[in-house]
């Protein structure tokens, strides 16, 4: 059987647990669903008045019930009721996604444009001063948490410049691009600046390994230029490990950024989750985190699909 | 007329300050058009740097040429200084007047690119030629290396093809361009022994049609007999002597060449073969080992359920016993079931069927583990983080013995006759050399007192002369301590200086078994033969080997399968070949 | 020893050993109370005061003394990212060895469940946790713990998989070597080193990931100190006080850096590979 079957037939298996997982962790939560949904004023409910909610929300049954229920609804797109925003989990998921993905989608842009480049020139560098420049600001960049980060831009913009970004309602990008993105560079800036340093980092040590194979040798017996080497015979195969990164990455970034959304007030799946948690949504937790292990989960499947498009040893199965 | 290569008081040095780390210490040499010339040496002795250095590939490993010239001939009649030319003019120089191949071609080929994609590339670089012109041209390229079915294998990727097939196209693509110099780096290193006759027989047949130069850089002199004209031999970085083939060959001058061509095994057709032994007819003594229908099959699986479809037949029905103070050497090449056959003996491999017995050593007492075993890599083999004392204490331990005095005395005695100093038991093993880590294994397999020692390559991975060292002491050490030896080997040099009695594998049977001199003299079985007649020695100067496009037969068997019974044809006392149908 | 010495020839080792000494000597004295002044006494005259010779870090918005509540934190900080590292190395060596050693259904279903641990983005998985329990210190201990275990555990899968497959290894089975003696001899003595380097890493990554937590208030809880608590709070006093935010940035960043370049450092001297291409 060979690779990409065998990842197509666990990636359900996975998916099961994920979800078996996501809906224990909820049931643990100390005290009954209700109370903890409506705090102190749970205490004025009536019995009946108890026993309707509960079946409202699907809590009257056993677990297994009620996972069965939960399970067969999610298959069909049905994660339930928020609490907070009185409509159906998926709904107040997919209002919040868009953004989300535009994010992760900006920052492996930025991570990918400046810490590819950088690394393979390191690389070819190895060992000398401009090497060494780009191997030290790759490792700060990795070292700095990225609310550090967020919070110097700001600091920079208000204290050298008097200006502060915009954190106002948020504009989608397809009813004012110009103005949307305004809104997510610095964002997505913050969130590209330890990416972009950790692909730097992957593609220099990639390409170095490359660099020293047989067949690069080779490829210089046969006089190819030092371009063609770089580009034609060692980056495809130095790319695995760093689409290997960048999909994990992008798929964490994927379940939202919660501290970048939390400081440049975007309201992003990240901030969701956390308020939900903090509200005692546990649908939309639930759901949520159900919806982001998915995300994460086909992200690195297109990863392992891509693996199949660079080596046609993994294409070809025999790995 | 000048020489097509001329290199003067060539040094190359490493790392930081080259000067004072050279590796290649001026070494000179002519070579004119159409003239092979063999660099032979040991590792570390600077050949592979110094054929690196003609195109200046050395450049991108670290080295630098510290000073001399190279030059180089051009087709247009000037003549250009390799060592001081730019790169530029380089990669001009390289794949359209200097062609290479290497040692592995396995690792040497892109696996991501299509085998066409990497011949095309260099029409494209040197000719100018793309798209349909260019395919036709790699085309043709791969007909000339005489690889079947050219036009579909462009599309192949390398790890499609076998490491035989993977060299064909390493030439080709090297030859693409008609260079007038191919560099050969250790071609056929890797390879098995009659691939390369089959890559030496294409090489010699390529410089006839094209004429070209050609520089061999090898370890083992007698490959080089049938194909070079001129021979440099290489010690620490030195030129020791260089001259034409007979003249170096016949009466070397210098101890070095001597020494490389006297002490290090060349294979003799059997005339060197031990005669300090004879199987006693009828037997005196039980066998050390006997082995019967031993058969080792792995599952085959496929589909989505993973369910069996066939068997891979490693090892079928392999039968033969071992005296003691008898070397019996079981021959092959890869994929014969060779090694199998020894993991199984030990246990590492579950047989599928058969049996073995094996009896204790008579002759030395306390023996716990009548078969130990050796293992090709002796880097491989010893555990790293744990000191000499640990490693050759663990089998004592896992015995169920302690670390007595008595295992320290055995330890120390062991140590002094593998020829160790003493002071080694503080050591840790990456403090040793190949050749003395292996006589650390020697001494591990010995501390219980075994009657059967298993050499699994056990000399492949060293130098050629650390190699006849370590093989004397193997045979010292089966005389003192009567052991029965199986080693298991693909150098038909190596085995024909320590076997009694040969077996021969392939495709997981015996083909041939029996006394090592009349097997190697006189071989019977078409491929014991084949395998002979394709082993390189100085005796065989200037003669090709037939081109011949067999492939190995397939090990994958249906379920159900089983080979038919064997019917032994018997020639002489103790020679058995496997009859042909 | 012989460690040691190497760490502090190399280049980015000596740099990173230097920090990461320095930091676990501020840990230990924040630990011990030794700190310029009592980390929660509110100063109320000086509140929001610019850094002098009294308040090297100046003070925050109740007074209080930033350079001995970042002591403070620091310390607090080591406590979660060394007990959270301990744990998942302790749980992931254990499970990644009994994966490679049993193989076949054992390795299976542990590497499917951390699979399933894997499929979720760290601070999420985190965050699950957290909404579980409450939030508090040992429960982020516990959070980093299961968000790392999954990957100690294929660090140590595969090089038990390929240790396995070593000839040493089959020459102890040749002996016919017990199962503990292969495990703690062959297997673990050479695990020692990759494990040591993603010890290092391990240690810089649940640093970054407790100031996290800390920062979204989910982790250490006020007034205790920590420095992603402290980074929250300096939020929206950033152009009056942007010492509350330079100073805990700056030690944070220095202290992932430190383990960083260590960690980098140690994979350099320890790495085989790199070893023998340098012999």
């Amino acid at each position: 059987m060979n690779y990409l079957t065998r990842r197509l037939v666990t990636f359900p298996l996975v998916m099961l647990g994920v979800s078996i997982l996501v809906f224990v962790s909820i049931r643990l939560v100390p005290g009954d669903a209700i109370t903890a949904m409506l705090g102190t004023e749970a205490g004025l409910l009536t019995p009946d008045q108890r026993a309707a909610l509960e079946a409202y929300f699907g809590i009257d049954q056993g677990w297994l019930v009620q996972y069965g229920r939960w399970l067969a609804g999610a298959l069909q797109g049905d994660l339930g009721i928020s609490v907070t925003y009185g409509k159906p989990v998926l709904d107040v998921i997919l209002e919040r996604f868009p953004l989300t993905l535009e994010l992760a989608l900006l920052s492996m842009a930025i991570a990918l444009l400046v810490g590819l480049p950088a690394g393979v020139f390191a690389a070819t560098r190895n060992e000398r001063s401009s090497d060494l420049v780009v191997r030290i600001l790759a490792m700060i960049g990795q070292s700095t948490p990225n609310f550090v980060v967020g919070l110097l831009i700001i600091f920079v913009l208000s204290v050298g410049f008097g200006v502060l970004p915009v954190m106002g309602t948020f504009t989608p990008f397809f009813e004012n691009p110009l103005q949307n993105l305004g809104q997510m560079i610095l964002p997505a800036i913050t969130l590209g600046f330890a990416f972009a340093a950790s692909v730097t980092r992957i593609s220099r040590s990639a390409m170095l390994d490359v660099l020293s194979e047989d067949y690069v040798r080779t490829a210089r017996s046969k006089g190819v230029p030092a371009l063609g080497v770089i580009w034609r015979h060692a980056l495809p195969n130095a790319l695995i490990p760093v689409v290997t990164l960048s999909g994990v990455e992008f798929g964490y970034l994927l379940g939202g950024a919660v501290i970048v959304e939390q400081i440049f007030a975007l309201p992003g799946l990240g901030r969701m989750v956390l308020d939900a948690i903090l509200q005692r949504d546990y649908a939309l937790v639930q759901g949520s985190v159900l919806f982001i292990a998915l995300n994460f989960m086909i992200v690195n499947l297109i990863v392992d699909l891509t693996y199949a498009l660079l080596d046609p040893r993994i294409r070809l199965g025999d790995r | 007329m000048t020489p097509l290569l001329s290199v003067r008081d060539l040094h190359v040095g490493f790392g930081r300050d080259p000067a004072a780390h050279e590796i290649v210490r001026g070494v000179s040499f002519d070579l004119d058009a159409g003239e092979t010339l063999a660099i032979v040496g040991e590792s570390g002795s600077g050949k592979s740097v110094t054929a690196l250095s003609i195109n200046r590939l050395i450049d991108f490993g670290g080295g630098r040429i510290t000073r001399g010239a190279i030059d180089l001939r051009r087709a247009d009649g000037g003549v250009i200084d390799l060592a001081a030319a730019p790169e530029r003019a380089l990669t001009k120089i390289r794949g359209g007047e200097i062609g290479m191949i290497f040692q592995e071609p396995m690792t040497s080929l892109n696996p991501v690119l299509t085998i066409g994609e990497q011949i095309e590339e260099s029409f494209r670089l040197h000719r100018g030629l793309t798209g349909r012109q260019a395919t036709a041209a790699a085309k043709d390229a791969l007909d000339r290396v005489r690889i079947p079915d050219a036009a579909r294998r462009l599309k192949y990727t390398p790890h499609q093809l076998s490491g035989g097939m993977l060299q064909r196209v390493m030439i080709a693509t090297a030859l693409s361009c008609n260079p007038r110099l191919l560099i050969a780096d250790e071609p056929t290193t890797a390879l098995d022994v009659t691939v390369q006759a089959q890559i030496m027989a294409l090489l010699a047949e390529l410089k006839r049609e094209t004429g070209m130069a050609m520089i061999f850089i090898t370890h083992d002199i007698g490959l080089v007999a049938g194909i070079a004209d001129k021979v440099m031999v290489m010690q620490a970085g030195e030129a020791v002597e260089q001259g034409a083939l007979d003249a170096v060959l016949d009466t070397p001058q210098h101890p070095y060449t001597r020494h490389l061509l006297g002490a290090v095994p060349h294979f003799e057709a059997g005339r060197a073969a031990r005669s300090d032994y004879r199987r006693p007819e009828p037997p005196v003594a039980p066998p050390a080992l006997t082995v019967e229908g031993l058969t080792v099959r792995f599952p085959v699986t496929g589909g989505l359920l993973r369910r069996r479809t066939g068997n891979v037949h490693a090892v079928d029905g392999v039968d033969f016993d071992l005296m003691p103070g008898e070397t019996l050497a079981i021959v092959g090449e890869s994929g014969s079931g060779k090694s199998t056959t020894a993991r199984a003996i030990l246990g590492l491999v579950q047989p599928t069927r058969g049996a073995f017995a094996a009896n204790a050593n008579t002759r030395e007492s306390g023996n716990r583990a009548p078969v130990q075993m050796v293992f090709q890599n002796p880097y491989a083999s010893l555990n790293p983080r744990l000191r000499v004392d640990s490693i050759l204490a663990e089998p004592v331990i896992a015995a169920g013995g302690r670390l007595s005095a008595e295992t320290t005395a055995r330890m120390t005695m062991l140590l002094e006759r593998v020829g160790l100093p003493l002071d080694s038991l503080q050591r840790y093993p990456h403090e040793f050399s190949g050749g003395q880590r292996q006589r650390l294994c020697i001494a591990r397999a010995l501390m219980l007192n075994p009657s059967v020692v298993v050499l699994d390559e056990a000399v492949s991975a060293l130098d050629v002369s650390v190699q006849a060292k370590v093989l004397e002491l193997l045979v010292d050490l089966q005389k003192e301590f009567g052991l029965a030896y199986l080693f298991v080997s693909h150098d038909m040099a190596v085995v024909e200086r320590i076997a009694h009695r040969i077996a021969v594998l392939y495709a997981g049977q015996i083909v041939e078994i029996g006394d090592a001199r009349s097997v190697l003299s006189a071989p019977r079985h078409s491929y014991t033969k084949q395998l002979i007649a394709a082993v390189p020695s100085i005796d065989r100067r200037h003669e090709t080997f037939a081109l011949d496009l067999r492939q190995v037969p397939s090990l994958i068997r249906p379920l159900g399968f089983e080979p038919e019974e064997a019917a032994w044809q018997r020639f002489g006392a103790d020679h058995l070949a496997r009859a042909e149908g | 020893m012989s460690l040691l010495r190497a760490i502090l020839a190399h280049p980015s080792g000596r740099i990173g050993g230097v920090i990461v000494g320095v930091y676990l000597l501020i840990a230990l004295l924040g630990l011990l109370g030794m700190t310029p002044h009592d980390p929660l006494m509110q100063f109320r005259v000086d509140r929001l005061h610019a850094p002098d010779a009294v308040y090297w870090m100046g003070t925050d918005l109740f007074g209080r003394d930033v350079a001995s509540r970042l002591m403070l934190g620091i310390s607090q900080s080591f406590v979660v990212a060394f007990a959270s590292v301990a744990l998942a190395a302790t749980a992931g060596t254990v499970l990644g060895l009994a994966a490679a050693w049993f193989g076949k259904g054992w390795d299976g279903l542990i590497m499917r469940v951390m699979d399933v641990l894997l499929a979720f983005p760290a601070i999420l998985l985190a965050l699950l946790i957290i909404a579980v329990v409450g939030p508090g210190t040992w429960t982020s201990v516990a959070a980093i713990a299961i968000v790392y275990t999954p990957i100690f555990t294929r660090v140590v899968r595969g090089p038990a998989l390929s240790l396995k497959t070593r000839d040493f290894v089959d020459a102890a089975r040749t002996f016919g070597s017990s199962r503990h003696y292969i495990l703690t001899r062959h297997l673990m003595l050479n695990l020692v080193a990759p494990l040591t380097v993603q010890v290092t890493l391990a240690l810089a990554w649940a640093l970054l990931t407790e100031a996290g937590l800390s920062f979204l208030g989910l982790g250490t809880q006020p007034p205790a100190s920590s420095l992603g608590l402290m980074l929250s709070d300096s939020r929206n006093l950033i152009e009056m006080a942007p010492w509350l935010l330079i100073f805990p940035g700056l030690a944070i960043m220095i202290g992932i850096l430190g383990f960083n370049l260590l960690g980098d450092a140690l994979r350099d001297i320890l790495d085989p590979k790199m070893r023998r291409a340098a012999a």
